[in-house]
């Protein structure tokens, strides 16, 4: 997701070219603006409103109804940190104190060094093998507090 | 010769490392100057021995190896893995452990054991058998098999899903759509993923003969963006069937149209209530819709809709396939057939089982769970999602069934079952349902966008000491007004993990902190 095509016109020419002629292409296009760029700014949507020919409150009111949509530019990767009752039964809390310690952040915030952003989440669906983080798209079980800050390190290095 | 080994790709198994184990078996392979075959399959649902690694001996029985670690590795091959030599980790065959052998596998059946996204392998292991035999049927009879079945709704609703259908195929409209509601938002819940995951054209076909069943041409399946694995695999599943024409203009030469395409949802639970979910499918903000009418009548684009979770679909292929009677014959009263349930949270053994109905919880806990985790006392499960009610250790004898689920107060919801041990704190437990319900609320209705932030607020006082039965008072005031007044069970049902908390566990209500 490098930063330099968030402005780049024909980056959003190009989705939205890529979705002409499905049903309902607003999520979709949504999604393929966030994973190429992401985030979904004031400029997006209101470029993506005309292009649906919907007002740009509307798109503002579905990029804002959704948890997973993003108005601002993220950290490099995204740490997603389950506090679901299945983790919870699990000691939860101490890897959430955890990592909220070690980012110097809460939920939302991005850490200083500009790598990463915390997020809660409600349920990765890996209930069986609690407390469980994803980073970006790599799902970690059974994550203590010791295990959390080895996979950070881990991702610091990559 | 060649090796064969199977190695999980569930995104479960990846999180305790199934890639890395998977890897390092490769590099050892090679280092050994062995030819193994290696196939990545769904998961057993043997969650706590994962990464599971299985390797097919001189007489084709799969022996499986587990918990295999990356680290394990080099030592298991010297000791003679590939040609299935004993080990303390070897665990012989999966169907003769108990743990797996006790269940009735028929949804799961090749869960765990195909290659997810071959056409070829799910053929071999009886696939579209079913959708076969639906081609030669009526829209009207397979609906009546469906029906006498009596398959009933595996997202938690359990309403008779050859009702729906009945529903949809009764309307005259040149468009009719089917939706699977892959928005598995509860806690405690990955059934609907490790189907997706280790069989997702068995979702295919499943949708398949509901489309054929209702008129309807064309499917789309509304997958969470929490599970990015499964999307994976159903993308890879459907574009297969597709080549091998089990989906397109001309479903296997029949003549007959159905086409899938994925959408992703994102992050958010309410999306797991029907007709929020189809909002959402239309490009809008999830909020949900009155009813009537039913989707079954105007759904989707305004359209005749049916829409049925995952499991439910994924049942289908086998009722076709066996007949109504064989699935039927399975469960007690009238839950029949089977449920994929899902143990979680504390539990020493946690995972997948697919039971009949009528197995207890106290055997679920105990006989295939193996206890709590920690290793301490089982004080209370949350069975059916965050909207499940909280239940203390005199209920768990109650039959997993939906009618005495409902005698208890409580739901079998989509069948996760959540243990907590004794340093729970229920009066916590019931606060976290009010903030879930207040993060999650879509906001049109007031009891459950007003409602759930007072609950929190009253909880907090209740924490603190303040007015503690004053404010036990109130709260059971607002969970009424939600309870009944909100428009659909999110704010409805909030309602049961907080006053069951309250009900079973009074003293976490009243003592100081």
């Amino acid at each position: 997701m490098a930063a330099t095509e968030l402005d780049n016109d024909s980056t959003l020419e190009r989705i939205l070219a890529e979705h002409a002629g499905m049903q309902c292409p607003l999520l979709p296009i949504l999604h393929a603006v966030q994973d190429t760029v992401g985030h979904i700014s004031a400029e997006h949507v209101a470029r993506i409103a005309k292009a649906l020919n919907l007002s740009r409150a509307e798109v503002h009111g579905v990029v804002s109804f959704y948890h997973y949509f993003r108005q601002h530019e993220p950290g490099h990767h995204v740490v997603q940190v389950c506090r679901a009752e299945a983790c919870q039964a699990m000691h939860c809390e101490t890897t959430e104190q955890h990592a909220k310690r070690e980012l110097g952040v809460d939920y939302g915030g991005t850490s200083a060094d500009g790598l990463f952003t915390l997020e809660a989440a409600y349920c990765l669906g890996n209930c069986a093998a609690g407390p469980t983080v994803m980073v970006d798209e790599k799902l970690y079980g059974r994550v203590t507090p010791a295990r959390l800050a080895a996979i950070l390190a881990e991702w610091r290095n990559r | 010769m060649t090796v064969r080994i199977y190695v999980s790709r569930d995104a479960a198994a990846q999180a305790l490392g199934a890639d890395e184990t998977a890897a390092a078996l490769q590099v050892a392979a090679a280092a050994k100057g062995t030819s193994i075959t290696l196939t990545r399959v769904g998961s057993r649902g043997m969650v706590w021995l994962e990464p599971l690694v299985e390797v097919e001996d001189a007489t084709g029985q799969r022996i499986a190896y587990g918990p295999v670690t990356a680290d394990d590795v080099p030592g298991l091959v010297q000791a003679g893995l590939f040609d299935a030599a004993p080990h303390p980790l070897r665990l012989g065959r999966v169907e003769d452990m108990p743990w797996f052998a006790q269940q009735e596998r028929l949804t799961f059946a090749r869960v765990g054991v195909i290659d997810p996204v071959s056409v070829d392998d799910y053929v071999a292991h009886g696939g579209f058998a079913g959708l076969q035999r639906a081609l030669g049927m009526t829209g009207a009879e397979i609906v009546h098999e469906v029906l006498e079945s009596g398959l009933r709704g595996r997202g938690g609703a359990a309403f008779p899903t050859g009702i729906k259908w009945r529903t949809v195929l009764e309307q005259h409209s040149p468009q009719k759509y089917v939706v699977c509601n892959a928005d598995e938002g509860d806690s405690g819940t990955f059934s609907d993923r490790m189907l997706m995951e280790g069989d997702p054209l068995c979702l295919v076909e499943g949708m398949t003969i509901a489309g054929l069943a209702v008129g309807a041409t064309k499917g789309f399946i509304y997958l969470r963006c929490e599970y990015p694995h499964a999307g994976h695999a159903l993308r890879e599943a459907i574009e297969a069937a597709r080549t091998r024409g089990y989906l397109g203009p001309d479903v296997c030469g029949s003549g007959r149209v159905f086409d899938l395409e994925v959408r992703m949802g994102a992050g958010a639970y309410i999306c797991g209530e029907e007709t929020a979910l189809l909002e959402s499918l239309e490009g809008k903000r999830a909020e949900v819709r009155y009813r009537p009418p039913l989707p079954a009548i105007k759904g989707l684009f305004g359209e005749p809709t049916v829409i049925n979770n995952v499991i439910s679909l994924a049942s289908v292929p086998i009722i076709l396939e066996r007949g109504a009677a064989y699935y039927r014959d399975f469960g007690m009263g009238r839950s029949r057939g089977t449920l994929p349930i899902q143990l979680a949270g504390n539990l020493k053994r946690g995972g997948l089982v697919e039971k009949a109905f009528g197995v207890t919880l106290r055997e679920l806990l105990y006989d295939f769970g193996g206890g709590s985790a920690s290793g301490r006392p089982i004080r209370a499960v949350q069975v059916g999602g965050p909207l499940g009610a909280y239940l203390p250790e005199s209920q768990f004898d109650t039959p997993l069934d939906y009618e005495a689920f409902t005698a208890i107060g409580a739901l079998v919801g989509h069948g996760g079952i959540v243990a907590f041990d004794d340093t729970v704190d229920m009066a916590r437990m019931a606060r976290y349902a009010m903030e879930f319900c207040a993060v999650e609320s879509c906001g049109k209705c007031t009891p459950c966008r007003i409602g759930s932030t007072r609950g929190v607020e009253v909880i907090d006082r209740i924490l603190q000491g303040v007015e503690q039965q004053a404010n036990l008072a109130q709260l059971t005031d607002l969970c009424e007004t939600m309870q009944h007044g909100s428009l659909c069970g999110l704010g409805g049902m909030t309602p049961f993990p907080v006053m069951s908390a309250v009900k079973h566990f009074p003293g976490d209500f009243s003592r100081d902190r």
